[in-house]
């Protein structure tokens, strides 16, 4: 059982630029990962858009019925978001965590061309490490 | 409580978890699109015009619900994105949270869409929207003077929300 089904990172105007799954039943295509993504990305906007007070900056948990969303978005409007198990806790620490690494390992990379599609091998490595961490934390509980 | 069919309604509602109040706005919608019902009680911004802001509304949640429906991680057999659900098939939600409010989201088999907007801070509204459903149907479906389909015109129904609503915490 997975508590963690799987994890976005979007840029910021709204193309998916890394995804990976972790054990959710039908596995997306590239196409329908690729047009969610973008339609999260509106739905984040039009949420700012419905505020009854001002400042707000977007959904940061989006509760279905059989999964979770916790988004969390850069000051430079990268988004992150995870999709879990209904009621996980410590999402959002998961998520700062996942953007110091994106941070680390993306970012400070040279070869890495901003907004394009994440393709580095230590930030796979490290991703992995914490989300099995994460996991094995949960399952300790 | 009882939540099909019930001829009574509950003589105790959910109880209110603080006092004060902590609602935003309230929508209702049925399964067209057509704003039934529009309460506000504190909403300092408006960014659009009434017509507008229903609109967005109703499109937001609709999106929502074909984006969870094709993200649903329990399920293999998912459709495609985009293709309008009927209530209750394909996962839906029940909620959301911005750092600026929450959305509280109930669909009845029948389409009718009833949204609560309050403070983030707000604990499950489920049951309160449920007992919200039961007012509308006691108080505008049992009307005889109402049409299905037209903006609902009913003081005792404002007043008795109005009421309930201050209670929720």
């Amino acid at each position: 059982m997975a508590a963690i089904y799987s994890l976005y990172i979007i840029n910021k105007s709204g193309g998916l630029i890394y995804y990976k799954d972790y054990g959710s039943a039908g596995r997306m295509d590239t196409n329908d990962s690729l047009r969610v993504a973008s339609l999260w990305h509106s739905m984040h906007a039009i949420s700012q858009q419905l505020s009854p007070v001002s400042g707000c900056s977007g959904i940061e948990l989006l509760q279905a019925d059989t999964f979770d969303l916790h988004c969390f978005q850069s000051l430079t409007g990268t988004k992150f978001f995870v999709v879990c198990e209904p009621g996980t806790q410590h999402m959002e620490s998961l998520l700062k965590f996942i953007y110091e690494l994106y941070t680390d390992y993306v970012l400070k990379n040279p070869f890495y061309e901003m907004e394009m599609p994440i393709r580095c091998e230590l930030f796979d490595i490290n991703l992995s490490q914490a989300v099995q961490k994460d996991r094995v934390a949960l399952l300790g509980r | 409580m009882q939540f099909f069919g019930g001829s009574e309604i509950s003589p105790s509602p959910p109880a209110p978890t603080a006092a004060g109040n902590n609602a935003h706005m309230m929508y209702v919608f049925n399964r067209n699109g057509v704003c039934l019902l529009y309460r506000e009680w504190n909403r300092p911004l408006w960014t659009l015009n009434a017509q507008q802001d229903h609109k967005l509304m109703f499109g937001l949640l609709f999106s929502l619900k074909s984006l969870t429906a094709k993200m649903d991680p329990t399920s293999a057999e998912k459709g495609n994105l985009g293709v309008p659900q009927l209530p209750g098939q394909g996962c839906s939600f029940h909620g959301f949270r911005t750092n600026t409010y929450k959305l509280s989201f109930m669909e009845t088999p029948s389409g009718i869409k009833i949204i609560l907007v309050t403070h983030p801070k707000t604990g499950d509204l489920r049951e309160s929207l449920k007992y919200i459903y039961n007012l509308y149907v006691e108080y505008v479906v049992k009307n005889p003077l109402y049409t299905p389909g037209s903006p609902v015109r009913s003081d005792l129904f404002n007043t008795t929300l109005d009421q309930y609503v201050r209670g929720i915490g």
